[in-house]
């Protein structure tokens, strides 16, 4: 009787499975920097983190993340949106393209993006007569982090959106709803779950990003250089403790924001569900 | 008859078999940094045949280049280089310090402090040099943009940091002085590349700057792949750049290949060794071939780190450590 519970046997097998590999993937190596840090005193860790460019590219990182994360979340629902509802030719081709910022090595897309929006190239020619500097600023920052972002929101949204049948829109119109009605009340909280997900992978894949954004940011200590190449310059001195120490703080606000937004998801799935 | 059939066969057998067991080739890893990577493809060729000619033996070197402070880190945290060549002694230093893999005074067992070549930081600037930029001073001009590699990343931009700062102790100036130079000329920096690499793109490919400020080698090279497009310009002093290589006694003992790496690491010294850097760009330490190849270097006033700057770790801690004399320019 007690199969019934629980189709596949081995719980137990399975948790400790879970458990291990989650200690050998992640907790093992995430407690070693925190263990690393513990080579400095209290004082010491708290003039590291504080000082003012770490502050600086703290601003940045979390700043221009999230922003990026923003963008995303509305333009990849609009892209999700038009990959489910339309047919139109070359759809392949474009739900093909969405994928292309995960697998793209991300040097390679920051030097693709740095040429198009230098001064001197194909975008970057053109704005920057409008006195709209992209490349080797914050905004270039920003840029970049959107491009490597977009897949999480599309990707997560688009199977709820698969789901959601047509009908349901249609029988939300029959009985008088008009469209923003429709949207707001009856699509929305449907993939609400879902693009919080995506935003909030997109968030935390542009905080951890290095590779594009080096390329396009300019580095200039104060302005545009992020957290992480702090902790590269860092390493570069061969000051393993204090790359350790701003890594870890990265870790916490990260770990903080990701367990928020987890929580929001939370708290609205269950208000959703209690409302039907 | 079964004889005389016999001997014949395993002669042929034995020729075909033993040069391949004779040849049981060795390996060799060198860990470089980032710009050496042209250098080496010509350079282990010629190793290859010299001592495939002395010994008879095939030695396939391989390469590993990056960033120079993370491959000599990756070598300190156990990457099992054979022999490491960087571009300035500190990041060979770490390997004594971070692991004992090699002696504390390395340096002393090759001649001139180890260093096979040297190179130092000169300009590079558009076709015609249209800000007329002629040495140091013109470079902090209002209204000039320069491209320096970061000097907390890049061995690149540590060198020309300290060439900067030197021309102007150099020229009688102080401290206080210098300071106020470099501060100036960082302010003329529109962006921090973290490698010399990254900073070539940015002055060549995009267009911005009106002077690079890497290693003659480089510019040489930069001359030669993409087109005649700039000119350089010898500054009237510079930093005498040293390009260190030794043996990793540790890691060598362990895959008993002592003998050839330390082989490897002296032909960097022989004529034929110093030819290929030459024709690199690279300035040559072996007084024959530097006088055959007089003309091809511009003689200038060069200075060293150690002259200057009272040896790399002083360098190291009074200007680029956290909140050292790099930082407080952006400082606000």
């Amino acid at each position: 009787m007690a199969k019934q519970k629980n189709v596949l046997p081995g719980f137990s097998l399975s948790l400790g499975f879970t458990i291990f590999y989650l200690s050998l993937i992640v907790l093992i190596p995430l407690s070693a920097a925190f263990i690393k840090t513990t080579e400095l005193s209290f004082l010491e860790f708290w003039h590291i983190v504080t000082a003012p460019r770490v502050v600086a590219s703290y601003k940045l990182t979390f700043g221009a993340s999230l922003v990026a994360a923003l963008i995303n979340a509305v333009f990849g629902l609009l892209t999700a949106w038009v990959l489910v509802r339309y047919t139109f030719p070359g759809k392949k081709f474009i739900d093909a393209l969405v994928d292309l910022p995960f697998a793209l090595p991300t040097a390679v897309a920051g030097i693709a993006l740095t040429a198009v929006y230098a001064g001197n190239g194909w975008i970057g020619s053109w704005l920057e007569p409008q006195g709209i500097k992209v490349a080797f600023t914050p905004t270039g920052v920003m840029v970049a982090l959107t491009f490597i972002g977009l897949p999480f929101v599309v990707r997560t949204v688009q199977p709820v959106l698969e789901d959601l049948e047509a009908e349901t829109e249609e029988a939300a119109a029959s009985l008088g709803a008009n469209r923003w009605q429709t949207f707001s009340k009856i699509i929305f909280p449907a993939i609400w779950p879902a693009l919080l997900t995506g935003f909030a992978l997109a968030f935390a894949r542009a905080i951890g990003e290095y590779g594009s954004v080096i390329f396009i940011a300019g580095n200039m200590p104060m302005v545009s250089e992020i957290t992480p190449l702090l902790i590269i310059t860092k390493l570069e001195q061969y000051d393993y403790v204090g790359a350790t120490a701003v890594a870890v703080v990265m870790l916490i606000i990260s770990f903080m924001l990701l367990f928020a937004i987890n929580g929001l998801q939370w708290w609205t799935n269950r208000n959703t569900t209690s409302a039907h | 008859m079964f004889k005389t059939r016999i001997i014949p066969a395993f002669l042929i057998l034995s020729s075909i078999l033993l040069p391949t067991l004779a040849q049981a080739d060795t390996n060799l890893l060198n860990v470089s940094y980032d710009v050496t990577r042209e250098f080496y493809k010509d350079f282990n060729a010629s190793f290859t045949q010299y001592w495939k000619a002395k010994t008879g033996e095939t030695v396939i070197i391989n390469q590993s280049h990056g960033g120079s402070s993370k491959q000599a880190r990756s070598v300190a945290d156990g990457l099992e280089a054979d022999v490491i060549s960087m571009n300035q002694a500190p990041d060979i230093d770490i390997l004594y310090e971070r692991s004992k893999l090699i002696p504390k005074d390395w340096q002393k067992r090759l001649p001139n402090s180890s260093s096979a070549t040297n190179s130092t930081t000169v300009f590079l600037v558009r076709k015609g040099n249209p800000k007329n930029i002629k040495d140091w001073d013109d470079l902090i001009k209002p209204g000039i943009a320069v491209v320096i590699p970061n000097p907390k990343t890049s061995g690149n931009g540590k060198y020309s940091y300290l060439a900067a700062w030197g021309y102007v102790i150099k020229s009688g100036g102080n401290d206080a002085k210098a300071k106020e130079f470099v501060t100036k000329l960082f302010k003329n920096v529109p962006v921090l590349d973290t490698g010399g690499r990254g900073a070539t793109t940015t002055f060549a490919q995009r267009d911005i700057g009106d002077a690079l400020l890497t290693f003659e080698n480089e510019v040489n090279l930069i001359k030669k792949e993409l087109g005649d497009k700039f000119d350089v310009v010898y500054p009237s002093a510079s930093i005498l750049a040293e390009n260190p290589v030794t043996v990793v006694d540790k890691f060598a003992k362990k895959h008993k290949t002592q003998a050839i790496a330390q082989a490897y690491v002296e032909y960097h010294f022989s004529e034929a060794g110093q030819e290929i850097a030459v024709h690199h760009y690279l300035r040559p330490t072996l007084d024959s071939v530097a006088t055959k190849y007089k003309d091809r270097f511009k003689a200038i006033n060069l200075f060293s780190v150690d002259e200057v700057f009272g040896g790399w770790g002083k360098a190291q801690k009074t200007h680029f450590s956290d909140g050292g004399t790099f930082d407080q320019i952006y400082q606000k």
